[in-house]
């Protein structure tokens, strides 16, 4: 991996080496990776305690989201997802062009996401299944205030999602001037590889999202 | 030992002198100086929380509520409880003593991410600016526990803002663990195996591990308060049909392991400075570390034990209660580890000491009175009442914040390169003791008696052990204040000291006092078990 000379690679004065530096970055990552799934789960959690007690409510409600819009969202961020892999394994090889566009291409992606997400939101916005800052709540089906509830998770959880995803478009976008930029190859490398950890999550976050909001009782 | 050994010349060079100036403090990322932002800033957290405590024990010396309103008593014992728990317990060892010793216990220059390391600086001083705001806003009258409906639909006070405080502070343990955790990974020197780590180390590793596994789901279960009190999601509103239960058992999966946050870094130090002044190896080193190990993972396991009368399933109470027992076989091997690490060792009861020896004895009080309140009958009695809050004060003040006062006496010569004053020291330590106990004892038999929590006011029955607790406090007050006074002086007019003034092992001894900016002048090279101190003439 390290295509540059050594005396020109700048290892952090705590290390010994660029190899320990590396490993240090990684496990780091992962380990922030893993107090993420913790806050997620949290939620996920109070949600499958709610889906015990209202299952025929909140599958009802469930239907009244748009699954198709978010299904193609899916199928938009998973496609980012390869796109930065993609990018993560040029730059390991020294291609800047191609890393580059790769870093490009996930984050346009990932913009798309976001405008058919804020699309979504103005509809049910508009149908009046937005059940608080004394919004009108028109849902007609069954049990309309146990329904409130699944609302409710829905807008906290696709808007905890989205605010991941808007952190990692920040991420990817620094990724993407430190490409252009191009100092020192092998530092690229790794701090692309990094990066694309946490928009590997994002997107493992978004299938469980989109299962457990969109698809349950479908 | 000869009196002697402990002063020295003070060397050249140190972390200390090698920059001045506001910036060389505040944009520093040596872990050294980081250390040290965190000791004034716990320390006043410190005195504020015990400024709350001081009123509500006043408050307390006579049976009606004349002092202080019912409405005030609720904000101060809130914001005792949230700034004690948040503000200094969990970070206490940890960010100062932790910060300073991990990378040289583990012979490394500095933390894995000295950047990280700052920011999760100033990311705990934001936190604390917030819980200072929501405190001049009025406080907050919900408990530290913020037990919802209450806290989301009907506390008129500046919920919000102690939430978010509590919320960013959190991050801030995140951005802690993670770093610690790898730099006892990535950057142990050569040689330095697992096994060989202090237990201190092993300490610090456990609690990071349940700062990063727990503090992120008091994160979410804090922003599901939040957008429920401002927006109006209600996700535990009854009236939606959401269960209140359902954020206890989120609030106590955090903040169960979050007592094992406090009192596993205290058992560290405990290990250290039992071992040095015993000048002894510590007895069944592998079973301490394991048990540590042991203790953070129970501590996963228990938390439903806070919610005994909440109307959880009876089954869930019999199995939480019978997990709770288990947490007691850890922590007994632990003590009786402490013990027979004494017993036939070269005792010596300089100050360090004696603060190790008073954890030993409240720990093991606060932790037998726990085994009374993880049984689920005798819970139902004991339930919010004294008894409680007697056995946390035992573990909490008696425990970590003992172990606290050990750690600052033990390493003040390497920290400061100076000594302390030996005799105010052992006057502080045993003012402390004495204090504690007369403080919190009587509070076992007026809860045993009856007396609820969280009153302003109580029938006459009670009134002459709370004016014990009460005048216990006022001498607790008189030992805590004492060190912050000599060693203030200390820092000006204490002696140098020397490299080693305990003859102690471990890495960090090995480096003069005060340590040098890159603490080792080149890598260090182990070649021996922690603590060998028999191998010794």
């Amino acid at each position: 991996m390290t295509r540059t000379p050594e005396h020109t690679v700048i290892v952090a004065h705590q290390f010994e080496n660029l190899e320990q530096q590396f490993d240090a970055d990684l496990l780091g990552m992962w380990l922030f990776l893993v107090t993420e799934a913790l806050l997620f789960s949290g939620a996920f959690l109070a949600l499958a305690v709610y889906y015990h007690q209202y299952y025929d409510t909140f599958s009802a409600a469930a239907r009244e989201l748009h699954w198709l819009l978010a299904g193609a969202n899916s199928v938009i961020l998973l496609t980012s997802g390869l796109a930065v892999a993609l990018a993560e394994q040029a730059a390991d090889q020294g291609r800047r062009r191609a890393a580059l566009l790769g870093l490009l291409a996930t984050i346009a992606l990932g913009l798309v996401f976001l405008a058919i997400k804020g699309y979504e939101y103005h509809s049910e916005y508009q149908a009046g299944l937005m059940p608080f800052l004394q919004q009108p709540f028109a849902y007609d089906g069954p049990n309309p205030h146990n329904a409130a509830l699944f609302y409710n998770f829905y807008f906290v959880l696709t808007g905890l999602h989205a605010a991941h995803m808007i952190i990692g478009l920040a991420v990817l976008m620094v990724m993407a001037v430190l490409t252009w930029r191009w100092r020192d190859g092998a530092r690229v490398a790794r701090q692309v590889r990094i990066a694309g950890l946490y928009w590997a999550f994002v997107d493992i976050v978004w299938v469980l999202v989109y299962c457990s909001l969109y698809l349950v009782g479908r | 030992m000869i009196r002697d050994a402990r002063t020295g010349p003070a060397p050249r060079h140190h972390y200390l002198n090698a920059g001045h100036g506001l910036a060389s403090w505040f944009l520093t990322k040596d872990h050294k100086r980081i250390a040290w932002l965190y000791f004034v800033s716990i320390t006043g957290f410190f005195f504020l929380g015990g400024l709350a405590a001081t009123l509500i024990r006043l408050e307390l010396i006579t049976p009606n509520g004349d002092l202080l309103s019912s409405d005030a008593y609720n904000r101060l014992f809130s914001l005792h409880g949230i700034v004690m728990v948040w503000f200094f317990l969990i970070p206490s060892i940890p960010t100062t003593f932790g910060n300073f010793l991990l990378p040289l216990m583990v012979g490394a220059r500095d933390l894995a991410f000295p950047r990280l390391n700052l920011l999760s600086w100033y990311v705990y001083i934001i936190g604390g600016l917030f819980t200072l705001i929501a405190a001049v806003a009025g406080g907050i009258d919900t408990g530290w526990t913020f037990y919802t409906p209450y806290s989301t639909l009907f506390a008129n006070g500046a919920v919000l803002a102690a939430a978010t405080g509590v919320f960013i502070v959190g991050f801030s343990s995140i951005l802690t663990g993670i770093n610690f955790i790898v730099t006892v990974h990535t950057m142990r020197a050569p040689g330095l195996t697992w096994f060989r780590l202090p237990l201190f180390v092993w300490a610090q590793y456990a609690t990071s591990l349940v700062m990063v596994l727990a503090t992120p789901v008091l994160s979410v279960t804090l922003v599901l308060l939040a957008v429920e009190r401002v927006f109006g999601v209600g996700i535990f509103d009854p009236s939606l049909g959401g269960d209140p239960v359902l954020f206890e058992h989120l609030f106590w999966f955090y903040s169960h392991p979050a007592v094992y946050i406090m009192i596993l870094p205290a058992m560290g130090v405990v290990s250290e400075v039992v071992s040095c002044f015993a000048h002894k190896r510590i007895f069944g080193y592998r079973v301490m570390a394991f048990s540590i190990l042991a203790i953070a993972l129970f501590g996963f396991l228990v938390w439903g034990h806070h919610m005994f009368v909440s109307g959880q399933s009876i089954y869930a109470g019999v199995a939480f209660s019978l997990l709770s027992f288990l947490v007691s076989v850890p922590s007994a091997i632990k003590i009786f580890n402490w013990l027979a690490t004494l017993y036939k060792g070269r005792v010596r009861f300089d100050a360090p000491m004696l603060f190790a020896m008073s954890f030993l004895g409240l720990f093991l009080i606060g932790g037998l009175t726990g085994v009374f309140v993880a049984t689920l009958a005798l819970d139902v009695q004991m339930h919010d009442t004294y008894f409680v809050v007697a056995h946390f004060h035992y573990i909490m003040v008696g425990g970590a914040v003992s172990a606290y006062m050990a750690a600052l006496h033990f390493w003040w010569p390497k920290i400061t390169g100076r000594l302390y004053p030996e005799m105010w020291a052992r006057v502080s330590a045993i003012t402390v003791f004495a204090g504690f106990n007369l403080t919190f004892f009587p509070q076992y038999i007026l809860g045993w008696a009856g007396m609820p929590r969280r009153y302003h006011a109580y029938v006459e029955d009670f009134q002459l052990l709370n004016v014990f607790s009460s005048a216990g406090a006022s001498m607790l007050a008189v030992g805590y204040l004492l060190p912050l006074i000599y060693l203030l002086w200390s820092l000006r007019y204490g002696a140098h000291a020397s490299a080693n003034p305990w003859n102690a092992r471990g890495l960090e001894w090995t480096v003069p006092s005060p340590p040098p900016e890159e603490n080792f002048e080149r890598p260090p090279r182990v070649e021996h078990e922690a603590y060998a101190y028999d191998t010794d003439a």
